[in-house]
């Protein structure tokens, strides 16, 4: 009896507590019956990242690569080559990043069934060699692709970090490495002959978006927020530099990887009253961060690179990442393409720098199918190569970075 | 005498930033006062939410440290499983993880969260008298030497948090765990119910204060006027004479850590309404670490300093943010705690779960 009168006070506190909670959500109640009967409104559940525009260096919009010119991996039909020929694929196939390096492998299994399925005499193989994307890994693994005598050409590695740890053993054996996903600018100034970059590098990808949010989009005060990383924190120098005056420094603001609760930061582009929010960092933070900004009352738009274009992103941050802008040197998968990949991998959809995978794949079948049965020859013989994929045209200055190179705008829509 | 000295420090720390053009001309560290000034009460309200959810974590250490003098830093994790327990019973009630809120109409969404916050209590409660039993008991039992005990505290943390990183999601056919957060169960709508000196106070700051502050408020009760409380304080200032007295010392250590990991659960039911992607197997760490940094600076052992230093650490480390710029929160808040404890090396209210009054 002594206890139940601060029970029962306590009770009726939290129960007018929760009560309150409840009435606010009521607003657009559907009076829905049990927890089955998902929400009234399933518009969310719908949103996911669509390619929005293709733009250069300087922002301004660049057509779509025609996805109908691209390079056939079925070629004509009448190759002929070893039965033992190989392509290896280095990057995470297990571990936490392990969706990106899945991503390239099935999207290069789509080129090589096409491949394999109209050239009866020359049947390759595709091997993929698990790094889990560290660095550490990936010097284990790099001598073992290169020993086996079967393997002509590399697609990968995946990562920046291990591509740096390795490339200097691919360099020494001569061994062609085709990168669909390592952006670090610093990869190409290391005099590697045999490394090609598929797809535009971390240099470029900033001051594209940047030049795009002020030109095209007409932004006039951007808070730039970064994150700790060396990835965030390069990225929003470039960002901030690109954007010039449109950049407001009084709501710049950096925040931890790992940080869930970011109330400060939120305030801070509250006051600013700013037309844009850049995010240079990862998804983990950008879903809880855009998630907060919105239910602070914030509308400017929300605006992140490839960090955040991952469909986690969405799922996460839910109807509050409607309409972000996420910038990606990925191209976005035609629907044919979509289709071939969902048949071959076990239903699977193509994800980021699956577009990459395949095409980079189907430059290495091009050249076992003119003939070429050495890894030297076919270093070479991507040097010259000049031609259309599906993403975008495929031609690399004496570097290994592609002559053009692009960045795709993504919506959440 | 000393919260003088305290603010004579502070003071003079800040009429000296300015006098180090160094560390301003390279923008290092801003010195923001106008915007303290100008977002005042929203860092405020924000603050004390936050801080509401430190104080309910920092229980749990507190408790423990005043039975056992240990710090149980594996209680980050029990919270951490809460998150998971309540969003596995809102699972379990048919709700499937989508990207808008859903709507049930108050009555059935505060029922909802209730039988949440009961799961995330169970699960966390549960795990902490686990925890006991199988860390902590076995080294008692052969009278294992006090840093053993935290080196084991560390070990449980790690052990926890893989589980569920790399275990769970395997028995659960990947529903559960993993490397990324779970996609959010989302019952409320975060709206402002009203506003005051520009700031905006929703609904969830509303509930997670107030059913914070009660929940600290029946734990006081609970500690300080049950026979249960007597014997938790009785094993806390004299184990020995306590067991000699008839208090099961075994028993009472149990039914502490019940008591904080049942806290920690429902920090996790409320944490996971202000913020619903955060249910990620890392998602205990640094707010354990804070919540520790809380109960220290309240004192710990001492109950009502949890909870003034959890209200006190979320305020000003957000005034810290606004103030210095907002990757400066850690450092403020850990500068706070090592101010404190110059001038008051027990806390503000000093270790005191043992000697309150009996």
């Amino acid at each position: 009896m002594r206890r139940s009168l601060p029970t029962a006070a306590v009770a009726v506190a939290m129960a007018s507590a929760l009560l309150v909670s409840g009435c606010a959500s009521k607003g657009d109640s559907g009076g829905g019956g049990g927890g089955s009967t998902s929400g009234s409104s399933a518009s969310s559940s719908d949103l996911s990242i669509q390619p929005v525009v293709q733009i250069d260096e300087s922002g301004k919009e660049v057509p779509a690569a025609d996805a109908s010119n691209a390079a056939d991996p079925a070629g004509d039909g009448k190759a002929k080559c070893a039965s033992t020929t190989t392509i290896a694929m280095a990057g995470a196939l297990t571990g936490p990043n392990a969706a990106l390096g899945i991503n390239i492998l099935d999207g290069a299994k789509v080129a090589v069934d096409a491949h394999n399925k109209a050239n009866a005499d020359c049947q390759v193989q595709l091997k993929g060699y698990d790094t889990e994307g560290d660095p550490q890994k990936a010097t284990q693994v790099a001598p073992t692709i290169v020993a086996n005598k079967n393997v002509i050409g590399l697609l990968g590695p995946a990562f920046s970090g291990e591509t740096a740890a390795v490339g200097d053993i691919f360099h020494q054996a001569n061994l062609l490495s085709l990168t669909a996903s390592a952006t670090n600018v610093d990869l190409t100034k290391n005099g590697w002959t045999n490394f090609f970059r598929g797809l535009a590098n971390d240099g470029v990808q900033g001051p594209a978006v940047a030049h795009y949010l002020v030109d095209t989009k007409k932004f006039t005060k951007v808070c730039v927020i970064q994150d700790d990383s060396d990835y965030g924190v390069g990225l929003a120098k470039a960002v901030t530099s690109a954007l010039g005056s449109a950049a407001d420094k009084d709501c710049a603001a950096s925040v931890k990887t790992g940080d869930k609760d970011f109330s400060a930061t939120v305030q801070i582009v509250k006051d600013a009253g700013a037309d844009a929010v850049f995010y240079a960092g990862y998804y983990a933070e950008a879903s809880p961060f855009v998630s907060q900004l919105r239910s602070s009352g914030v509308d400017a738009t929300f605006v992140s690179a490839d960090g955040t274009n991952d469909p986690e992103f969405v799922k996460q941050a839910g109807s509050s990442s409607k309409d972000a802008l996420l910038s990606c040197p990925c191209g976005p998968a035609p629907d044919q393409f979509a289709t071939d990949y969902k048949s071959t991998n076990d239903g699977r959809t193509p994800g980021v720098y699956s577009v990459e995978g395949y095409d980079l794949a189907t430059i290495m079948l091009k050249g076992i199918d003119s003939g070429i049965t050495d890894r030297a020859k076919l270093v070479d013989y991507v040097k010259n190569y000049s031609g259309d994929g599906l993403a975008r045209h495929y031609q690399w200055s004496s570097t290994g970075e592609l002559s053009s190179a692009l960045i795709w705008i993504y919506q959440v829509k | 005498m000393s919260t003088l000295l305290l603010s004579d420090v502070l003071v003079s720390a800040h009429a000296a930033l300015p006098a180090h053009p160094l560390l301003l001309a390279d923008g290092v560290i801003d010195f923001n006062t106008s915007r303290l000034f100008s977002s005042f009460w929203s860092l405020t309200v924000d603050g004390l939410t936050y801080g509401a959810i430190y104080a309910l974590i920092a229980v749990g250490y507190t408790l423990v440290y005043g039975v056992l003098r240990l710090i149980n830093f594996a209680h980050s994790e029990i919270f951490m499983l809460g998150m998971f327990g309540q969003y596995a019973v809102l699972w379990g009630l048919g709700f499937t993880p989508q990207g808008d809120v859903y709507t049930q109409g108050t009555v059935l969404t505060v029922l909802y969260l209730l039988i949440a916050m009961i799961g995330g209590m169970a699960v966390s409660g549960g795990a902490a008298v686990g925890l006991e039993r199988v860390a902590y008991r076995p080294l008692r039992k052969r009278g294992a030497p006090s840093l053993t005990f935290l080196i084991t505290a560390i070990g449980a943390s790690f052990v926890l948090q893989e589980f569920v990183h790399f275990v769970l999601p395997k028995l659960t056919g990947g529903n559960f765990g993993g490397t990324t957060a779970q996609q959010p169960i989302r019952l409320v709508q975060e709206v402002t119910v009203f506003s005051f000196g520009g700031a905006d106070v929703s609904n969830v700051d509303i509930v997670i204060v107030i059913a914070a502050l009660a929940l600290a408020f029946l734990v006081d009760r609970f500690v300080n006027a049950t026979k249960f409380g007597r014997g938790i304080r009785a094993v806390a200032q004299d184990p020995v004479t306590a067991t000699l007295m008839g208090v099961s010392r075994e028993r009472v250590i149990m039914q502490t850590f019940l008591l904080g990991g049942v806290l920690a659960g429902a920090a996790a039911m409320l944490y996971s309404l202000k913020i619903p992607n955060g249910i990620i197997y890392s998602g205990g760490f640094i707010l354990g670490i804070k919540a520790f940094a809380a109960a220290v600076l309240g004192g710990i052992g001492n109950l009502r300093g949890a909870l003034l230093g959890g209200l006190l650490l979320g305020v000003m480390e957000l005034y810290g943010q606004a103030l210095f710029g907002t990757e400066w929160r850690d450092v403020v808040a850990f500068v706070i705690l090592v101010l404190v404890l110059l001038f008051r090396p027990t806390g503000i209210l000093g270790e005191s779960l043992g000697r309150a009054r009996a």
